[in-house]
């Protein structure tokens, strides 16, 4: 298994290759059509992460000391970014998680193409990721 | 006729450069852009005139009072009221709503109903719904129908002995689309309803004269209008605004204080509460002047020859909804492209260089009516130009390929 930080040298060496932002996008937007299907029983409200335009569910589960997310967006480009973050995030350990410093998004270039309306809903999304791992941390 | 390209040089920021693309800027109806003539009155008043208002006695101080109260003719001039007390300087058309809705709270009872539509923005809808709490009263909402209207049938309806204010935007910010407001202010007084039109989205496009509509309250904002954010102006009949309290106690809004009675100043002061934005003010007399020096018949025909020019090349593009497709509206465009979430949408076309909105647009009752997320949002000025629409339906082509 891959550390956190592995995972994300490995997704800013693959946007090194994209030429422009539009291959980052078409890539962002692959991604959100491959995210694996979300279950709709966890199409709850509760489970939306304010904070973003477009709507965002987030689920977890904890088995065997390891957390693992599940998400889903209506918009594609947030299910884009929403696979990398669960790609990074899902399969690791509580104390793992909640120690990991988020560098990948920075350096494969999407701030400068995120609205600030959109950094703050990936911003939510970190947040709710660790808080879920504090939660699950706390329960051991 | 209106020389765009002449008029854009007055613009610097169209000039700007986003995402190493030539801006274009669909974004006006969220905030309109600044021209020379109203950045350079601005800086001009921290340079040469800053002072404080209306008690000071030397000259610094005279010749901003001066200036700051020339506004207000302007206003009073340009929207056609009657006197210049009725025009009170705001920081905008939330503010405005609300010195409405706080000095209505002694003034309405339970018993009494409030009317408001479907379409307002949330603005005109949620002080409405905070004075029927503390009041008890009762909101009642004009639906719209499937084409993004008014139904007037609906309001004709709700408009029992009961009502004593109705509260309607003058243009939908979400789909530009203009209300009848003159058969509306005339229904709801023959009721003898009181009526607040919310200006936010009207007063920029088109000449009006709020003594002739007989309209009790206007509110509008200075940003949407080629002036500055941050100031706007509420317009009541007199009568109408002495039987309100003061919003905010403070400087400048009263006559006389003694800790055992204090006597509030006359209108417009009674409402200007503290130092107001003095060079927003200002600047907001320049920008009226300014549109006034283009011609607001010329600003009205151009615009629409915009709007009509974006939506007859926009339905050449498959799977394109527009939402409130109707003759009567400004010159905004709110639609969806298929399945595709607006936000996506957006950020595609803001790669492109084109500022366009998407979401609610702080609508949310319509964007339930239509059971939708959100639309994209274009909106033209009277800079923008047919090359920059085509730019754009070139640039939506391309994010709906990307989108696939």
């Amino acid at each position: 298994m891959q550390s956190i930080q592995q995972i994300q040298d490995q997704i800013i060496d693959e946007f090194e290759f994209f030429q422009d932002w539009s291959e980052k996008y078409q890539y962002l937007i692959d991604l959100g059509k491959n995210l694996p299907n979300f279950n709709d029983n966890n199409r709850i409200d509760s489970n939306l992460i304010k904070g973003c335009q477009s709507k965002v569910w987030l689920n977890s589960s904890f088995d065997d000391n390891i957390v693992k997310f599940e998400a889903d967006s209506d918009a594609i480009i947030s299910k884009g970014i929403i696979s990398l973050l669960i790609r990074v995030f899902s399969g690791h350990k509580p104390e793992e998680i909640i120690a990991a410093d988020i560098n990948f998004i920075e350096k494969i270039g999407l701030n400068s193409h995120l609205s600030q309306t959109r950094a703050n809903g990936l911003l939510s999304m970190i947040k709710q990721i660790k808080i879920y791992a504090l939660a699950y941390q706390a329960k051991k | 006729m209106l020389d765009v390209y002449k008029i854009r040089e007055d613009f610097p920021i169209l000039g700007k450069k986003v995402n190493n693309t030539d801006l274009i800027y669909f974004d006006n109806a969220a905030t309109s852009q600044t021209p020379n003539q109203v950045i350079d009155v601005i800086s001009d008043y921290y340079k040469q005139h800053n002072s404080n208002i209306h008690r000071g006695l030397h000259s610094l101080s005279a010749d901003a009072t001066n200036k700051y109260e020339r506004s207000r003719t302007i206003i009073k001039n340009h929207f056609g009221a009657l006197h210049e007390h009725e025009i009170i300087f705001t920081s905008g058309t939330t503010h405005g709503i609300n010195i409405i809705s706080s000095g209505l709270e002694k003034l309405i009872s339970e018993n009494d109903e409030l009317i408001v539509s479907e379409m307002e923005h949330h603005s005109n809808i949620v002080p409405w719904q905070m004075l029927c709490e503390k009041t008890g009263s009762k909101l009642k909402v004009i639906p719209i129908n499937d084409n993004g209207t008014l139904n007037m049938n609906e309001y004709k309806s709700l408009l029992t002995p009961s009502v004593k204010f109705v509260f309607i935007n003058h243009v939908s910010n979400s789909l530009g689309i203009i209300n009848p407001i003159k058969e509306i202010i005339n229904l709801a007084h023959t009721n003898n309803s009181k009526v607040l039109i919310d200006g936010a989205q009207g007063a920029a496009h088109f000449k009006i004269n709020l003594s002739e509509l007989d309209v009790d309250y206007y509110v509008a904002s200075a940003h949407k209008l080629c002036g500055p954010t941050g100031v706007g102006f509420l317009y009541g009949k007199s009568v109408l605004l002495n039987s309100l309290p003061p919003y905010q106690g403070g400087g400048e809004m009263i006559s006389n204080v003694t800790f055992n009675k204090t006597e509030y100043a006359d209108l417009p002061h009674k409402f200007e509460a503290g130092t107001p934005n003095i060079s927003g003010v200002i600047g907001f007399g320049a920008a009226i002047e300014y549109m006034n020096s283009i011609g607001f018949n010329h600003i009205e025909s151009y615009e629409k020859e915009l709007l009509d020019y974006a939506t007859e090349n926009l339905k050449k593009i498959k799977n394109i909804k527009i939402y409130g497709d109707v003759d009567d509206k400004i010159s905004v465009i709110s639609f969806n492209l298929g399945n595709h979430h607006p936000s996506d949408i957006g950020s595609i076309l803001d790669q492109y260089g084109v500022a366009v909105r998407t979401g609610q647009h702080c609508t949310q009752p319509i964007m339930d009516h239509f059971n939708i997320p959100g639309t994209v949002r274009a909106s033209f000025s009277f800079y923008n130009t047919k090359s920059e629409i085509d730019l754009f339906i070139d640039a939506l082509k391309k994010a709906s390929n990307m989108l696939g």
